[in-house]
């Protein structure tokens, strides 16, 4: 029982995501689009948490997230720490960050933006991480993390 | 501080100094006018959307300075309506002028058009974005009446929720030390976003619904319109417009120096029976239009430091 168990859990090498709040885990693995790839995921919620009460855990197999796909992540669930797994080992842990600009990630809220007018990458200035606040840098309207779309 | 070849997009970008400056430029340039500082530039007007006193004042502002004037006065005369993008006409636009001024309906336009060009941008207005050009006129005309902005009581009246006007000229104002009155319906409030800006800035500001409140304590009072188009709902239109007109009957309840500007156009928040008082300033407000945009004009051409 224990052997199965470890099959299902452990990765080689890849990702696992942890410390996501368990609302935001499957809006994570929505967006890495993770039933779309073939690597070996798993999905995990309710798991038992100090710091959040409740926890998901993500594990993709094989796959390492780009820094664009962090920063996504930093977007959705911002208390959520990445582990980069090689050799069945921890090689790598850190915490996901917003960063001050974001470009190309999210969809303006504003429609009668320019940036949902023409093919312009977006770009956005983090106003404030908690709770979340941006300005667009064309149309320069602040948008909170309810009306974050992304792209 | 320097303005040479500098895009004009939004008062967010300018500092207090450069603020200064430019209402410094405007006042020199309209005392002592130079009928040649522009020779030999041309100015693009790019109005994608219809404007009469924007359009007008800085194709006024670039004559009156020797320079020469191109462009459009509604898209329906331009390959736009054959699809060309906005960065195509503007990648086409900085090859036959020097400078060039836009008004776009889409909100950001300006911003786009400043990365695509080579050539300075002056905003002439996005949506319901950046009018820059129209808040330094404020701010000009504010300082030429009053001969300061500081220290000033500056209440703003009608549509706070949708004005352009009123969003812009409150981030600059947030750079001096004024106290401010936003007075309007509940439903057309300043929006939150602004608030917490003036928050941050440490600025005053007090909301009210009724102007007879607050009105004895203002300097200047800024009249807005209630924007038709900017409600989905003709019927909740109907509801607000008209809720604050002035006329003879607020004189007993203003300071006798209590001076009142508004963008223009006007519907009826303003009664014509008050254009010949002391208090009317709208029209010498419309009229600054022309040197402030001689001053930026001149400033982003590098033909004034």
């Amino acid at each position: 029982m224990n052997k199965k168990m470890l099959k299902i859990s452990a990765i080689n090498e890849g990702t696992v995501i942890d410390h996501i709040s368990t609302i935001n885990t499957f809006k994570v693995a929505e967006f890495l689009n993770l039933k779309e790839g073939e690597d070996v995921v798993t999905v995990g919620m309710n798991f038992e948490s100090k710091k959040l009460g409740k926890k998901g855990v993500i594990k993709i197999g094989g796959r390492f997230l780009t820094k664009n796909e962090v920063n996504k992540i930093a977007l959705i669930a911002p208390e959520a720490n990445i582990n980069i797994i090689k050799d069945y080992g921890v090689k790598e842990k850190f915490k996901v960050e917003i960063p001050d600009v974001i470009k190309g990630i999210i969809k303006c809220a504003n429609t009668n933006c320019i940036t949902n007018k023409e093919s312009v990458r977006t770009k956005f200035y983090v106003l404030c991480k908690d709770p979340l606040k941006l300005r667009c840098h064309y149309c320069e309207r602040v948008v909170g993390k309810e009306e974050i779309g992304l792209v | 501080m320097t303005f040479e070849n500098r895009d004009i997009i939004s008062i967010r970008d300018l500092s207090k100094n450069e603020i200064l400056h430019v209402l410094k430029t405007a006042k020199k340039i309209e005392r002592k006018p130079n009928p040649n500082l522009l020779k030999g530039e041309v100015m693009a007007s790019l109005f994608f959307e219809p404007s009469t006193r924007t359009r007008l004042s800085f194709e006024s502002a670039m004559r009156r300075l020797g320079g020469e004037v191109i462009g459009f006065a509604e898209p329906g005369t331009t390959s736009l309506k054959k699809g060309e993008t906005l960065w195509d006409t503007i990648k086409m636009a900085e090859r036959y002028a020097d400078v060039i001024v836009m008004r776009h309906p889409v909100e950001g336009a300006a911003r786009l058009a400043a990365e695509a060009a080579g050539v300075p941008i002056i905003n002439g207005g996005d949506g319901a974005n950046q009018h820059p050009t129209q808040t330094l006129l404020d701010l000009y005309t504010i300082q030429k009446a009053k001969g300061k902005i500081e220290r000033l009581k500056i209440g703003f009246l009608g549509d706070l929720k949708y004005g352009r006007t009123v969003h812009s000229l409150a981030i600059a104002l947030s750079h001096f030390n004024t106290a401010l009155y936003f007075i309007s319906p509940e439903a057309l409030k300043m929006p939150d976003s602004y608030l917490e800006e003036l928050d941050s800035k440490g600025i005053q500001y007090y909301e009210e619904t009724d102007l007879l409140k607050v009105s004895k304590k203002l300097d200047i009072l800024y009249a807005t319109r209630i924007q038709k188009e900017r409600f989905p709902d003709p019927l909740e239109y109907k509801k607000y417009a008209g809720v604050y007109k002035l006329n003879r009957s607020i004189l007993p309840h203003i300071k006798p120096s209590l001076k009142i500007m508004h963008p223009l156009p006007r519907v009826d928040e303003i009664h014509p029976e008050l254009d010949d008082t002391k208090h009317a300033l709208y029209f010498e407000q419309a009229g600054n239009g022309v040197p402030v945009r001689q001053a930026l004009l001149s400033l982003v051409l590098g033909r004034v430091k």
